[in-house]
């Protein structure tokens, strides 16, 4: 299921790596949700209190197992690309890796403190881009002149001033697009050991595609290992020479990306 | 699958990979003085993020901050309008009006943290799953908007005080320790009801009849002689050592002329006052912090 020797041939084609550092180890790893459904099933006050005073679980709580028992090695200077259709748990794993959901069983070992970089990522909308730009970089841990420093660049990277001043707009008033754009801008301003990045290069026009691909590229050479999360083949494709195939929370292949690439697009026209 | 070698050519289970190289498992817990270490250097983070939230509190609203001011206003004048008109709770009290507005604004304070404080963790769910930083700031934060709100609240006591005929005194100037012990008191308590809350969901709903309990025990729509009148003896001390209580009595002790106090000894009530804060603040957060590794799950 798992074609170890495969991955570790990637890593060895490349030239510039003389010995190689693993940045990211995930040991058997196992992530768990536990959803609250709210009103389903029997929810009367009375079986609220029975469940209370027997101390049973309640019925409503749903177990859901996303990642199940995922093993691989990540190296310095490796760009990885984790597919698999919706659902099969390539967030998660992330997450995971980040640190940012902890795992029920196995465990992940890292160096440094990953970074993940999310459409997703919460910021208050209510507030204006700038206002945003400078919460996320302190909430990165960087310090306010370092911030101070890096705000125009950021504005200009995340291409958001292009239709009027909109960085002193809330970001309420943003499209999609530029949203995704401004919080990829904030996440690549800094230095990872350790990137991940979730479906972000999906997200706006070409041009920023381009620079956001460029940035990850540099990311790469100075920092170390690039996750990326896409639905997108060709940005894989691009930018990652190992790609982790992840089927239902389990890894389905991992090996060199034209490979599992090739392998994935059957199975899914094949369905 | 647990057994796989991580690595072929050195032939180590994937745990002595990692420490061979010196990985750290993902997402632990720091020891306490890492993470007091950490919480300093995200201060700048903390404030922003506060003052951030204060902004878009009111960033719809057409008064904007003003609401600041407007919210304790309109609050003390709905209080005066049921006890003091309606209800006649001013029994031989000199000055009602200051009486009950100080006691309201003081108990505003925690009872909006506390209240804030069970969604913490579950409110900032996608910043927690987003981004890496010692999950203490997010209370923290709460309490410090809480503060800001609170002067802003105090600049409307301090005239009502006047307006209503007290004498500006020095004994003014014990407000500053007395707020400080309390805003320290808020902050324990927050991170307590935050750590709470993220797994209790349920919190949420109970708060509110919790904090209305607490706030007919610490005397502050009425004479706390109440309690002393028609209270057993031992439910009178307890209630004395109730800390909203004590904070209310100190604040009230400094302003007003006539405070009208249940604590008979000023003393013992800032050595009170001074235990809470040391209590709830240090308890608060070393639970707080003993929970880290698992807000953001589920």
């Amino acid at each position: 299921m798992v074609d170890m020797e495969m991955s570790n041939d990637v890593t060895v084609t490349l030239p510039r790596i003389q010995e190689r550092i693993p940045t990211v180890v995930v040991d058997d790893a196992h992530v768990v949700y536990r959803v609250h459904k709210g009103a389903a099933g029997n929810n009367s006050p009375v079986a609220a209190l029975k469940r209370m005073v027997t101390r049973t679980a309640a019925p409503n709580v749903r177990v859901v197992h996303a990642v199940r028992g995922v093993t691989f090695t990540a190296y310095r200077g490796e760009a990885i690309g984790l597919i698999g259709t919706n659902g099969s748990g390539k967030s998660t794993l992330l997450r995971a890796i980040a640190g940012l959901l902890p795992v029920e069983r196995g465990a992940v070992y890292t160096q440094g403190q990953p970074s993940l970089l999310g459409v997703n990522a919460a910021l208050l909308n209510d507030l204006p881009g700038e206002r945003n730009v400078t919460l996320g970089c302190l909430a990165m841990g960087m310090s306010p002149d370092e911030v101070r420093r890096k705000l125009p660049e950021i504005i200009e990277f995340s291409g958001i001033n292009q239709r009027g001043d909109f960085a002193s707009l809330p970001m309420r008033t943003y499209s999609s697009g530029m949203s995704a754009r401004l919080r990829f801008s904030i996440a690549a301003a800094k230095q990872h050991d350790v990137l991940l990045i979730d479906e972000a290069l999906a997200t706006g026009d070409k041009a920023f595609r381009k620079r956001s691909e460029r940035r990850v590229r540099e990311l790469r050479e100075s920092a170390g290992t690039v996750f990326l999360v896409s639905h997108q083949l060709s940005s894989v494709r691009d930018t990652c020479e190992r790609t982790i195939w992840l089927e239902s929370g389990e890894i389905r292949m991992d090996g060199p990306t034209p490979e599992v690439l090739a392998a994935y697009e059957a199975f899914t026209n094949g369905k | 699958m647990a057994n796989l070698l991580a690595d072929p050519d050195s032939g180590l289970t994937p745990a002595q990979l990692a420490a061979r190289h010196g990985l750290r498992v993902a997402g632990e817990r720091p020891s306490i003085s890492r993470y007091s270490g950490q919480l300093w250097r995200y201060r700048h983070f903390i404030s922003a993020y506060a003052h951030a939230k204060l902004t878009a509190s009111f960033s719809n609203a057409r008064l904007g901050q003003l609401w600041q001011v407007l919210t304790p206003l309109t609050n003390a004048a709905v209080y005066y309008l049921i006890f003091g008109l309606v209800l006649e709770q001013t029994r031989g009290m000199d000055n009602f009006i200051a009486y009950l507005t100080t006691g309201l604004f003081i108990f505003n304070f925690t009872q909006v943290s506390v209240q804030q404080g069970t969604q913490a963790i579950s409110g900032n769910l996608g910043l927690i799953r987003a981004l890496h930083f010692p999950r203490a700031c997010l209370p923290l934060a709460i309490t410090a908007t809480q503060f800001q709100q609170l002067l802003g609240a105090l600049v409307v006591l301090l005239a009502i005080v006047v307006a209503t005929g007290e004498p500006i005194t020095l004994t003014w100037l014990l407000l500053v320790p007395a707020v400080l012990l309390q805003t320290i008191f808020n902050a324990g308590l927050t991170m307590m009801v935050a750590r709470l809350g993220a797994k209790a969901t349920d919190l949420k709903q109970v708060m509110p009849f919790v904090l209305r309990a607490w706030m007919y025990g610490s005397g502050v729509l009425y004479s706390v002689n109440l309690f002393a009148e028609n209270l057993p003896g031992w439910a009178t001390a307890v209630v004395q050592y109730n800390p909203m209580l004590v904070y209310i009595e100190l604040a009230r002790s400094s302003l007003l002329e006539d405070p009208h106090l249940l604590n008979d000894s000023m003393p013992l009530t800032w050595l009170v006052a001074l235990g809470w804060a040391a209590v709830a603040g240090l308890g608060g957060y070393l639970y707080f912090w003993r929970g880290e590794q698992e807000y953001g799950r589920g």
